[in-house]
This record gives C-alpha cells, sequence and structure tokens, in this order.
C-alpha cells in the first residue's frame, strides 16, 4: 500500500486534537503502516509543534517558510503537490482549513477525494470502505473509494477516539529546502476576531439554544420567557444567525461558540455536526423536537417529541409555577 | 462582472423527512418537496448584488435532468440573467470530480471573472468548488461569508472556526464557495416565476460541451455510495412519554437534579 500522511493542524504553537484522531483514522486504513505527519509553519511555534507531534508520528516532516506562517490553503496546496509522492495517502481533518484545501488538492495530486468521512471500514485490495453522512446527518451511507493512485480523505473531526498511552519516538525531519514555489493568487491579510456581544453565553449554566423549529423571529421571545424563567441564557444554531434573528455572539457550533454548561435545552434543533462540534462535552442535553429521528436525540440525554412553540410556553408557565 | 454561479436541485431537509427505502439503495424520493440548495441561493443572491454594484452579467449552471431546469428558473426570477442546462444521460453517477468536469467544460464556453459555488449540497462534501478551482487553474477560497470588489482583485471573508473571520486577497479570475449568512437572499414572488416562465434555457449534452462520456457518470467515478443506511443509535435520549403534563413534571425533575433551574 502507498504511504499514509497526515497533514496536522495548529494553533499558537499546540497541535489540534485531530493529530491523534488522524493517526487512529490511519490504523484503520492500515493498521501496521508507519503514519508520517506533516507540519507546516514558521519559526519557533514549528518547532514546539514539529517535536510534540513526534510523540504520537513515528516521523514528521517540517516545513519552515515565512509563506506558510498563517496556513493559507492555497500555500499548503503547492506545498503538498510539490513534496508529496503522486500515489500518496493523506488525511486532513474536515474542519474549515480542510474544507478549504483537499478537494483541489485531490485534482492536483489526479487522486481520489473522500470528504467529511465518520468511519473507516477497511481497505480491501485497492478500495477504501468508508462510512459518510448525508442530508444534515439525516441518514448514513457506506461509500467505495478507489485509492490506487492515491487520496486525499477528510476526517469529521470527534469521530476517530484517540489512543492517548502511546509513545513513537519519531523523528523530526526538516524538509523546508523541498518547499519549492510557493506563490499564489491568494495572499492572507488578517484575522478578525468574533465580536463580543451582549451576553457571553459561554458563560452560563444553562442554554435554552433554539433552531429552525422556531420558525419565526417573533417566536423568539418564547425561547426567552423559558430561560427567563430558568435563570438561563438564549442560544442558537447556525440558521437563526443567518436569519439576523440573534447576533452571532449566540450561535453555538463549530463557527461560533463552544459552550460547556451545566444544562444544554437544544430547542427545534436538528443537530448538524457542526452544532454538536460546539457542546462536545456538554453534561446534560435536553432535545426537544417534533421530528423523532433528528440526529440530536442521539447525543441528548432527555428527549421530548413535542412541538416547541407549543411546548416551550408550558414549560414556561409550569416552572413560573414552582 | 462576467459571474457564474453553479446551483444544484435537491431534497429541502428543512420540508422533509429524510428516510431511506426499504432496500436502502436510495432515499424515499416519493413526495419529496424539492428547492434550490440553500448555500447557492446566497451564492446567486451575492451574486446579484456584486452585478447590481459594478455591472455584468449574472449566469446560473445546473447539472441535472430536466426537472433541474426548475431551480434556475427560479434563480432567473431572483435576478440572474440566463441559465444553463448541463444534462445528458451520460452524467449520470458522476462523483464531485465528475461534476467539475462538466462545469469546466462550461466556464470555458464561457468569459468569466467570478464562479460561485455553494459551500456544500445535500451530500455534504463541499467538494466541487474546490476542484474546478484546481481544474481550471485559478485561486480559490471556500466558506466566504464577504466580498469586497476591488478592481480585479476581491477581498474576502472566509468563515473559520469559532466565529473569526479569515480576510484574504484574491485575484480574478477565481472560484469562491459561498457560507450561508453572507447576505439576505430576496423573496422571489410568483411574478418574478411568471416573467422567466418562458425564456429559453439552453440544454447541453457531452458532444457539446467536448466532454468525454467516459470521464464522467457512473463509469468513471471513483467515490461509490454503495448504500443508504439509518445508523444504530447509540445509548441514545431517554425519551419522556405520557401528557404534556407529565413530561412537564420529569423534564423539571430532571432539570432540578442537574442544576438548571435557578
Amino acid at each position: 500500500m502507498a504511504d499514509i500522511y497526515a497533514y496536522i493542524n495548529h494553533k499558537n504553537g499546540v497541535a489540534d486534537d485531530s493529530a491523534l484522531e488522524l493517526i487512529e483514522a490511519a490504523k484503520k486504513i492500515d493498521a501496521g503502516a508507519a503514519v508520517t505527519a506533516i507540519v507546516t509553519g514558521s519559526g519557533s511555534e514549528l518547532d514546539q509543534v514539529a517535536d510534540a507531534v513526534a510523540a504520537t508520528y513515528p516521523k514528521v516532516l517540517k516545513f519552515n517558510a515565512d509563506a506558510l506562517a498563517y496556513p493559507n490553503a492555497e500555500v499548503v496546496r503547492k506545498l503538498l503537490v510539490n513534496v508529496l509522492p503522486a500515489d500518496a495517502i493523506l488525511l486532513v481533518a474536515h474542519d474549515t482549513f480542510g474544507m478549504d484545501l483537499s478537494p483541489g488538492l485531490s485534482i492536483k495530486l489526479d487522486s481520489a477525494f473522500v470528504s467529511d468521512v465518520a468511519d473507516i471500514e477497511g481497505v480491501d485490495g485497492s478500495t477504501l470502505k468508508a462510512i459518510r453522512q448525508e442530508y444534515s446527518g439525516m441518514v448514513s451511507t457506506h461509500v467505495t473509494c478507489d485509492i490506487s493512485a492515491g487520496a486525499v480523505i477528510n476526517v469529521r473531526p470527534g469521530c476517530f477516539a484517540p489512543d492517548e498511552s502511546q509513545s513513537a519516538g519519531g523523528t523530526v525531519e526538516d524538509k523546508s529546502g523541498d518547499a519549492g514555489d510557493l506563490s499564489t493568487g491568494r495572499t492572507f491579510l488578517e484575522v478578525v476576531e468574533a465580536e463580543v456581544g451582549d451576553v457571553d453565553i459561554t458563560k452560563s449554566d444553562v442554554l435554552v439554544s433554539v433552531g429552525r423549529g422556531i420558525e419565526d423571529e417573533e417566536n423568539i421571545e418564547i425561547a426567552q420567557e423559558l430561560a427567563d424563567a430558568m435563570g438561563a441564557v438564549v442560544s442558537c444554531s447556525r440558521p437563526i444567525v443567518d436569519a439576523k434573528w440573534l447576533e452571532k455572539s449566540r450561535q453555538v457550533g463549530t463557527s461560533g461558540q463552544t459552550v460547556k454548561p451545566k444544562v444544554y435545552m437544544a430547542c427545534g434543533i436538528s443537530g448538524s455536526f457542526q452544532h454538536m462540534g460546539g457542546i462536545k462535552g456538554s453534561p446534560f442535553i435536553v432535545a426537544i423536537n417534533k421530528n423523532v429521528k433528528a440526529p440530536i436525540f442521539q447525543v441528548a440525554d432527555v428527549g421530548i417529541e413535542a412541538d416547541i412553540l407549543e411546548f416551550l410556553p408550558e414549560l414556561t408557565e409550569a416552572i413560573g409555577e414552582l | 462582472m462576467e459571474i457564474l454561479v453553479c446551483v444544484k436541485r435537491v431534497p429541502d431537509t428543512a420540508e422533509n423527512e429524510i428516510e431511506v427505502n426499504g432496500s436502502g439503495s436510495d432515499i424515499e424520493r416519493d413526495d419529496l418537496v424539492y428547492s434550490v440548495n440553500e448555500w447557492d441561493n446566497y451564492a446567486v443572491e451575492e451574486a446579484i448584488q456584486i452585478r447590481d454594484n459594478v455591472g455584468g452579467t449574472v449566469t446560473v449552471v445546473t447539472v441535472g435532468d430536466d426537472e433541474s431546469e426548475e431551480v434556475l428558473r427560479r434563480e432567473m426570477a431572483m435576478g440572474a440573467d440566463n441559465g444553463i442546462l448541463l444534462t445528458d444521460d451520460a452524467f449520470e453517477g458522476s462523483d464531485g470530480k465528475g461534476i467539475a468536469t462538466l462545469l469546466k467544460a462550461a466556464v470555458e464556453k464561457g468569459k468569466y471573472d467570478l464562479i460561485l459555488t455553494g459551500a456544500q449540497a445535500d451530500d455534504g462534501a463541499g467538494q466541487v468548488g474546490g476542484m474546478l478551482a484546481a481544474m481550471l487553474d485559478v485561486p480559490y477560497a471556500s466558506l466566504v461569508n464577504k466580498i469586497e470588489v476591488n478592481g480585479d482583485k476581491l477581498k474576502v471573508g472566509r468563515e473559520i472556526e469559532g466565529g473569526n473571520q479569515e480576510m484574504n486577497e484574491i485575484a480574478m479570475p477565481c472560484v469562491l464557495s459561498i457560507q450561508t449568512g453572507i447576505n439576505e437572499p430576496r423573496y422571489v414572488g410568483i411574478r418574478g416565476i411568471r416573467k422567466v416562465a418562458s425564456v429559453e434555457i439552453p440544454e447541453l449534452g457531452a458532444g457539446d460541451l467536448g466532454v468525454d462520456a467516459g470521464a464522467v457518470g457512473a463509469a468513471a467515478a471513483k467515490v461509490k455510495r454503495v448504500d443508504y443506511f439509518v445508523p444504530e443509535l447509540g445509548e441514545g435520549a431517554e425519551m419522556l412519554e405520557g401528557s404534556t403534563e407529565e413530561i412537564i413534571a420529569k423534564l423539571i425533575e430532571h432539570l432540578k437534579a442537574k442544576g438548571g433551574l435557578k
């Protein structure tokens, strides 16, 4: 089988959790594979990350260049095309960087691309068998992928449980000299940090979170009344922010805030994986949804099949009478 | 500015419950409500706003069957100037690369400064925009939630983790995939739909596009869907049953126990 590589994301000198998850995904492709990690960046942060990743990966390739100081996917794509063998199997986390990098990379390497893989069932000859989800997680699919000419595989964060105990004692090789031409038509300018809203939802012990099931802007009031009765704060899923019914600072999810309240009430939220990504480790999740098949019920502790527009006012009233 | 927007007709997941058919070969498609992929609708709105500001035209293109024409007409009723339907039996079963190959051929029949796609569609792969850019050898940015036109360059914002925004300068021609929330797509009324009902929409097949039928479709697909299934639930939620009063009483007990009530 072709060599397996993993592209490691990092920030502020610390490797992303996906570094541990990608090596577990690689083991499901080839249990005995010596997986090579690729770390790009610049300066001492890069060295720090490369050394840390060598604890998990037997071999780490380090690429140091000013152009790589920020992970601009166009620049990283050029680098990987310059340095990867054509039949490489490359694992990348399916996050906003991986989504930016990978589809085009697979074309440039002329290899297969499987997006957002939730599980890998193994390899039969040159056919990789994987599991993905479609329609916002409402159904799953088995897919096959011909990896004979290499593959780029994006792995959904949180789906492969890391084995924290392992120690690879790997080596770091500085391959910066092989980077080649990294000029592109896209220049990174800056990261604009999220605006701080009127309420910091990450500080609340209890969140009454609303999704599409709230149906109308004026119905937000129903959730607000419940939150007031409970001493909670109102948060929401992405469609509510897209519709501009609540401000972005109230959004829970990978593209919004990560929260860890004592109780998370998901009201009319179906539960896309991006949303679940924002409540990782939330201790107690209550899901109220009229669609009993909504994915949120798979992660909730307590589920109620109900129309939130009818249920929430009754709950508010009952709490008011306590 | 000449703008091409790639759109797709998909089952509307906000309106439908998606279920797997008996054999697992497909989802149940009877009685499904279809609509324009939500992300694509934002892309078309953005294209219309750019055109209205700087001039030019907006063309919408889709790969599909005759029924896909309805999404082109809907986006034209919204304000797109032209529609193109890429349709041929040979296109059936194409994977992301196959679709990008067809779109590339369509792009090369015109002269576009900017090509927009939705960030993702029903299969959640989010792949066609990036593949298309790589095939055209032009710059790409995904998950775009802000666009400013500065001459022959664009300043684009990308949505990244934690509610932050990554700003980039990108040279045109380029491909951008558009994230929801970038704008507020306008309402399309019956009058708008009627206005474009009789506009002719060109249909292009493999021959018209100069695409080798063997390079697209099921035979060329490296990635294939084997079946659909509903995952076995883990432990799942404890579903509260009974009358609404009983459910509320049980829920309040849970909330008290977990610190959910003050």
